[in-house]
């Protein structure tokens, strides 16, 4: 679980920080000790376990450092730049830098970079790379011009890629960004066009990146607050210029869309990155831990005195302008399990005035979005294979699948849908749930359009549930399908009990009464099961008893009672329900009661108790049904004339079975005795005389 | 198969003394098990757990402390002060040293064994040098305030640990110099107790001393620091007793709500190397006090107030899941306490100081398979014997005529002639036993009543004319040359021509009574005997192991039977081969040559040798009687063995006449309501 620990500052006394923040914080070859430039004239050197600067360093007055102080990991001297052209290099020992070695170049520098087991290398505006010690050789060396004219770094970052230095920077002009990387080795330069949505041209996205196997996964973090990753391929596949770079989405609204500076990323390790900026347009500034395997927000820590928007990671070390102090934030990630990686919800999720989620749904594909999602996805699937083959595009049959349903006929989704069902593919779920998800938002949108029979198959896939699907039942509500209902009802584990209880006031409702009537001819082909006829018929047959004292009828179609027993079966929890259960009508309480009565006194006409018929309904749900019903409408149904007889019948009942209880009681009382009379001849005392017979 | 009247048992009112020590000994798999009473046995876990060799026990004598030291040599001090050494050989007592400490509460064997250390009442800890035949004072290490009631070596042998009242010490071996002073705390659930005992320390060879107190803690210190480490609270009452295993990985307390629980050291996440102690398991299979623990390598022992000495296998250790693997629950001595006088059918129920002689009762009437008949005569308890003296009794035997009664204890030898007068009874002392009998650890009368044998830990028989009111000494047969182990078995064939004796370890020797001289030696066999018998008319011996496997010898012939070479050849069933208590006793039915009658904790069983043996897909147990099955079914299914499992826990049982048996059953309940009452524990609520 990654985590950040207790925050704590380092003396920023000699530093002066800017309204720009820091020009930067590097390492120094010793663990412990890192150099801090600031965005006038001084360098410092601090020893952050102590919380103290160990040096400082200052360039003359008029002078100003144009790059950040770094360290020769190889001979342990710092680098700084000044004034855009001057080279300084010095020791811990010295202690003006006026006095010590200096280097002036012909072009100006845009950033040194330096990292352990490398030499530091000199990255000109020019978009021109050259190591320290050739620069120095001959400093006042031509550098040639690598980037057109209005483009400007924005970014660069060096790594070790299978020992080989890389660095890559991104430039940008007003309408495009250019990612270049160079192999210092082989002094190859590739150039990729990075492509950006629409939003980004005015306002430059943060970058981070690291190395994944072969390829730099270079993320943003987009103005409108999602982070995209970028893969790069670290070895130039061709000479083809302007390779082009697709993004896809990591994460989505990470900080509010709206915060257009003061906003940064970096990336901690495969799996994390950390994220400062305000999650809410109107929040304070927050660095955040997000885990891009799981979306999950590992861990928060909100910053009110405002942040500079920059962000440094060294070892498990986070710095930061918080106000005006530096502060160091140990972070800590041990290997994760998966609760750990699971992570938490944000508490804040109750301000109410965002419309943006601003968690990571995992449903995100739900809702909204749908199609770009989906094509982001695939795009990310196909990345690879995109880097190396051509670009050909290569729609998949479920990106295909799911235009279809937003645009053809319900008879052409058909038969592409029981293609599509046919096929089984790994992430059959996610696609059949994106699937789902196009049809009911199609439904939804045109009143006509109600592609039953799809909705059937999918429902009989035995892989839907409510929760997947909160618009299937409402959409089949609306249009009094009861059919598809009672398939529901069947299939989902997870109903709530406000949706059952819609159904249940569907099914009792008059409506379904008249329909009945006129479907009565046509049960079998609505696919009923054949449990229900046999119910009718063994009704029948026990009403045509002539010993029978009392004929028992039952009080519904046979239709609509095996719409009853899927209620009957279906799971609730008797808190939930039975709120619901008031506001279903008297009369239709009355019926209801009166079902159950009829299925009771069929139910203790065996000695089994229990019900013929396919799956029917226990004895024990009869009950629990016929309480909660009371429960509920108690006041209501007593005041009801057609309900006396009734009650009566439930008071009579309830009256016998605690007269058989307490007769059972008595019973168990005496059994008990003689059970201890028994044990009592069993223990015999310490001595007898039995007979033995082996066999 | 038969049909007999038993006469069920249950007024022996046998309470064993609940379990003070357990010390494992790795060299030998054997299990040193002192009791309350002082009484010390031997288990040997590699033959079955057979309890092979045991001491009686003394009432001055409580043993406190009990180790192994040099290899195989046993030592135990007790509260009167004095360290003992027990002579494994001829099972007797070595001798017994003052440590001038008052009572010891403790005692340690250092890692190589030739030092012993003891923790005295006065706080003093005194090291002693285990010389080859005896022990000698070496110093004082520095005298703490109160008693020393736990010590332990650290493996390297240079610091001992020990724990006394409201702390722990931690001793230089060398100087004898207390290095530190570690202080328990008295708090126990926001409750301050008035003293916090430390019951057991361990020292572990990295310097953690993990201690067990009377607060309920099991604690982990530094000694090298003398900070505590780490504390866990796992018991509302005592925590008693504590053993490590030699790897160091895992260890074993135990409380006194009767939880056993097992600690081992894990790693505190997968793959690092960054270890822990977690309690992992708890055991409840104590329903008292557990006073001591133990931890051979594949097993976790305890024993307790309760009186059962607990052998719990762990899984992970157990290599081979077999019947090894189970649970093992001792509860009764693998000896026999009770003896029969067929003739008169008097019982000898033999306890620590007395004896009970009882008379059977008697019916008249019949009845079917399960019934319980109406007595016309109960039984009476005729005689209650004390013994004089401290000593516990070892053993004790009447007279197949029911007119002579012996028994012996470690220093003297009783014989006494008893005379029936219509309903009266009177006893009479047979004087001058000579001391050559003393501490006999096995009596026998011959059928007639004419001879007495006697086993003695030395390894000699002797043979004794009985003649009326006195006696005369017949014969002693001494044991082979250079040899001094002890006997602890023997059966004479009923027509008084045959002895059989057995010692400790195999070897079975048959004597001939009439020429007086060594008949043969039963072929040796790695188990140790549990039960022997003589055959009448046959002279078949039968020989019983601890290891479930019986053997026929005829003597005559020196040679094991045809019956015995085929059970070998076939095997017995593998049921049989599980069960988990010896045959105690061995008999044979007077009329019925081909059955031989035996029985242990659990069953009965009558073994028709002219029936086929049962393979092991045979049903060996069948309770229930054949109701209408066809004669081949029967014959078909019908085998040697005859069981019957109703008398349970049996001590004895044996065939009083052709159509008679009698069973002296204990039932568990019975001795459990004569224990103290045990900690209660809350179950629900509040």
């Amino acid at each position: 679980m990654a985590a950040l620990e207790e925050e704590f500052t380092l003396s920023t006394g000699v530093l002066s920080a800017g309204p720009e923040g820091l020009l930067g914080v590097e390492q120094s070859d010793k663990a412990d000790q890192f150099l801090v430039t600031d965005g006038g004239r001084t360098v410092v050197l601090y020893k952050v376990s102590d919380q103290k600067p160990l040096g400082s360093w200052s360039v003359k007055q008029g002078q100003i450092i144009t790059c950040p102080a770094v360290c020769n990991f190889q001979t342990g001297e710092y680098i700084v730049v000044h004034d855009n052209k001057v080279l300084r290099i010095w020791n811990n020992e010295d202690v003006n830098l006026d006095k010590v070695f200096k280097a002036t170049l012909s072009a100006e520098v845009h950033r040194i970079h330096s990292i352990p087991g490398a030499e530091p290398l000199v990255l000109f505006s020019s978009g021109a790379i050259r190591g320290l010690e050739a620069l120095l050789a001959e400093p006042q060396q031509k550098i040639e011009t690598l980037i057109s004219d209005e483009e400007v770094i924005k970014w660069s970052k060096f790594f070790m890629v299978f020992k080989h230095p890389v660095l890559i920077f991104i430039s940008g002009n007003h309408e495009n960004y250019f990612v270049y990387v160079q192999m210092c080795k082989s002094h190859s330069l590739s150039k990729y066009t990075l492509l950006l949505g629409k939003e980004e041209k005015s306002i430059t996205p943060k970058f981070t990146a690291y190395v994944d196997r072969k390829f730099i996964s270079l993320m943003s973090l987009s103005s409108d607050g999602c982070i995209y990753e970028t893969l790069i391929p670290t070895y130039s596949t061709d000479t083809e210029k302007n390779q082009r770079l697709v993004r896809s989405l990591v994460l989505k609204a990470v900080v509010s869309g709206g915060a257009r500076n003061r906003t940064t990323l970096t990336n901690l390790d495969q799996d994390h990155v950390a994220v400062l900026g305000p999650p809410l347009p109107a929040s304070k500034e927050c660095l955040s831990i997000w885990n891009r395997k799981f979306q999950t927000l590992q861990s928060s820590k909100e910053f009110p005195q405002g942040t500079s928007g920059q962000l440094w990671y060294y070892g498990e070390i986070l710095f930061m302008l918080h106000g005006k102090c530096l502060t160091v934030i140990p972070y800590k990630c041990q290997v994760s399990s998966l609760a750990g990686a699971l992570g938490k919800l944000r508490h804040s999720q109750d301000t109410g005035t965002c419309s943006m989620p601003h968690f990571v749904n995992w449903e995100m594909c739900e809702g909204y979005e749908l199609e770009s999602h989906s094509a982001a996805q695939s795009r990310r699937i196909l990345r690879r294979k995109k880097m190396e083959a051509s670009l050909q595009p290569e729609v998949p049959g479920s990106e295909q699948l799911l235009s279809i349903i937003n645009k053809d006929s319900e008879k052409h989704i058909e038969v592409e849908l029981r293609k599509f069902l046919a096929t089984s593919t790994p992430d059959f779920h996610t696609l059949l749930g994106d699937v789902i998800t196009g049809l009911l938002g199609r439904c939804k949108a045109e009143p006509s359009f109600y592609p039953r029979n799809c909705l059937m198959q999918l429902i009989q896939t035995h892989v839907l549930s409510y929760s997947l699907c909160p618009g299937l039942m409402e959409i089949a509500l609306e249009r009094a399908d009861v059919q598809m209902l009672q398939l529901c009802l069947q299939q989902f584990p997870d109903i709530p009990e406000s949706a059952t209880c819609a159904c249940l006031k569907l099914f009792l409702s008059d409506t379904m009464q008249d329909e009945e009537m006129e479907e009565q001819t046509e049960v079998v082909q609505n696919g009923f099961s054949p449990k229900d006829s046999n119910c009718s018929n063994e009704n029948q047959e026990l009403s045509e008893k002539p010993g029978a004292a009392k004929t028992v009828s039952c009080p519904v179609t046979p239709k609509r009672a095996a719409l009853l027993n899927g209620i009957l079966h279906s799971a609730y929890s008797e808190t939930f329900l039975l709120p619901h259960l008031k506001d279903i009508p008297a009369q239709h309480i009355v019926l209801l009661l009166q079902y159950l009565n009829f299925l009771y006194l069929k139910c203790s006409g065996n000695a089994a108790m229990t019900l013929p018929g396919v799956n029917p309904p226990t004895l024990s749900q009869i009950m629990d049904w016929i309480c909660l019903l009371l429960d509920a409408n108690f006041t209501v149904v007593l005041m009801i004339p057609e309900a006396k007889r009734l009650l009566t019948n439930l008071y009579k009942f309830v009256k016998s079975q605690i007269c058989v209880y307490s007769e059972l009681n008595k019973i168990e009382v005496s059994f008990r005795e003689l059970q201890k009379l028994n044990q009592e001849k069993n223990s015999r005392g310490l001595y007898s005389i039995e007979v033995l017979e082996l066999f | 198969m038969g049909e007999f009247k038993v006469h069920r048992v249950r007024f022996f009112n046998y309470v064993p003394p609940g379990i003070r020590c357990v010390a494992y000994n790795n060299q030998s798999n054997r299990l040193a098990v002192s009791r309350t009473d002082g009484t010390v046995e031997i288990y040997n876990l590699s033959a079955n757990y057979f309890q092979e060799k045991f001491f009686p026990g003394h009432e001055s004598r409580s043993t406190e402390a009990l180790c192994w030291a040099e290899g195989q040599r046993l030592f135990s001090a007790g509260l009167n002060g004095e360290i003992l050494e027990y002579d494994l050989q001829t099972l007797n007592i070595k001798y017994a040293l003052d440590a001038s400490g008052g009572p010891i509460w403790s005692l340690a064997a250092s890692p190589s064994g030739s030092q012993l250390l003891v923790g005295c009442e006065d706080g003093s800890v005194k090291l002693f040098e285990v010389t080859p035949d005896k022990i000698q004072f070496a110093r004082n290490f520095d005298r703490q305030k109160s008693r020393i009631l736990s010590l332990s070596w650290h493996p390297a042998g240079t610091h001992i640990a020990a724990g006394s009242i409201d702390y722990i010490s931690v001793f230089d071996v060398k100087s004898g110099s207390t290095l530190r002073k570690m202080i328990v705390d008295r708090q126990h659930l926001g409750m301050t107790k008035s003293k916090c005992i430390v019951w057991g320390v361990a020292f572990l060879s990295d310097g953690t001393v993990i201690s067990v107190d009377s607060v309920g803690k099991v604690q982990l210190w530094d000694s090298a620091t003398g900070t505590l480490v780490k504390s866990h609270l796992i018991a509302n009452a005592d925590v008693q007793s504590i053993a490590v295993a030699d790897q160091e990985d895992s260890f074993v307390v135990g409380t006194a709500e009767g939880t056993v629980f097992h600690f081992q050291l894990v790693s505190v996440t997968s793959n690092s190397s960054e270890k822990q102690w977690v309690r992992t398991k708890p055991f409840q299979h104590h329903t008292h006090d557990v006073r001591t623990v133990a931890h051979s390598p594949t097993a976790l022992i305890s024993g307790g107030t309760d009186t059962h000495l607990v052998i719990r296998p762990l899984m992970e250790k157990v290599e081979v899941k077999n019947y090894d693997a189970a649970l093992r629950k001792i509860t009764f001595p693998h000896r026999r306490l009770v003896s029969c006088s067929k003739r008169r059918q008097l019982l000898l129920f033999q306890f620590a100081h007395h004896l009970e002689l009882w008379r059977l009762g008697s019916t008249a009437a019949t009845g079917k398979n399960g019934d319980t008949l109406p007595l016309s005569k109960n039984a009476d308890h005729l005689l209650h014997l004390k013994t004089k003296g401290p000593e516990n009794i070892i053993c004790s035997c009447i007279s197949p005529c029911g007119s002579w009664i012996a028994y012996s204890t470690a220093s003297r030898f009783f014989l006494y002639r008893l005379k029936y007068v219509r309903d009266n009874i009177s006893l009479q002392r047979v004087s001058k036993m000579p001391a050559f009998l003393r501490s006999a650890l096995h009596i026998l009368f011959s059928e007639d009543s004419t001879k007495l044998f006697v086993a003695s830990n030395q390894g000699s028989l002797h043979i004794i004319q009985l003649l009326e009111g006195s006696f005369k000494h017949l014969h002693s047969f001494q044991p082979q040359s250079g040899t001094v182990e002890a006997m602890c078995l023997l059966a004479v064939s009923p027509d008084g021509n045959w002895l059989a004796a057995s010692g400790t370890s195999a070897g079975v020797h048959v004597y001939n009574l009439n020429h007086l001289k060594l008949h043969c030696t039963v072929p040796a066999y790695s188990f140790p005997v549990t039960a022997l018998a003589i055959a009448p008319n046959t002279n078949n011996l039968v020989i019983a192991h601890s290891d479930q496997q019986v053997f026929e010898f005829s003597i005559p012939d020196k040679q094991y039977t045809e019956w015995s070479r085929t059970v070998q050849k076939q095997g017995f069933h593998q049921l049989w081969l599980q069960r988990d208590t010896p045959i105690t006793h061995i008999s044979f039915h007077p009329k019925r040559p081909m059955h031989i009658l035996l029985h242990d904790a659990y069953m009965f069983c009558i073994i028709d040798k002219s029936l086929p043996l049962p393979n092991d897909k045979a049903v060996l147990y069948n309770p229930l009687p054949p109701k209408d099955e066809s004669d081949v079914f029967l014959r078909r299914t019908t085998h040697a063995f005859k069981i019957s499992k109703i008398y349970k826990p049996l001590l004895f049982m044996d065939l009083l006449d052709e159509r008679t048996l009698v069973a002296v059953e204990r039932p568990l309940d019975d001795i459990i309501a004569q224990l103290p009452p045990p900690i209660k524990k809350k179950k629900f609520g509040t």
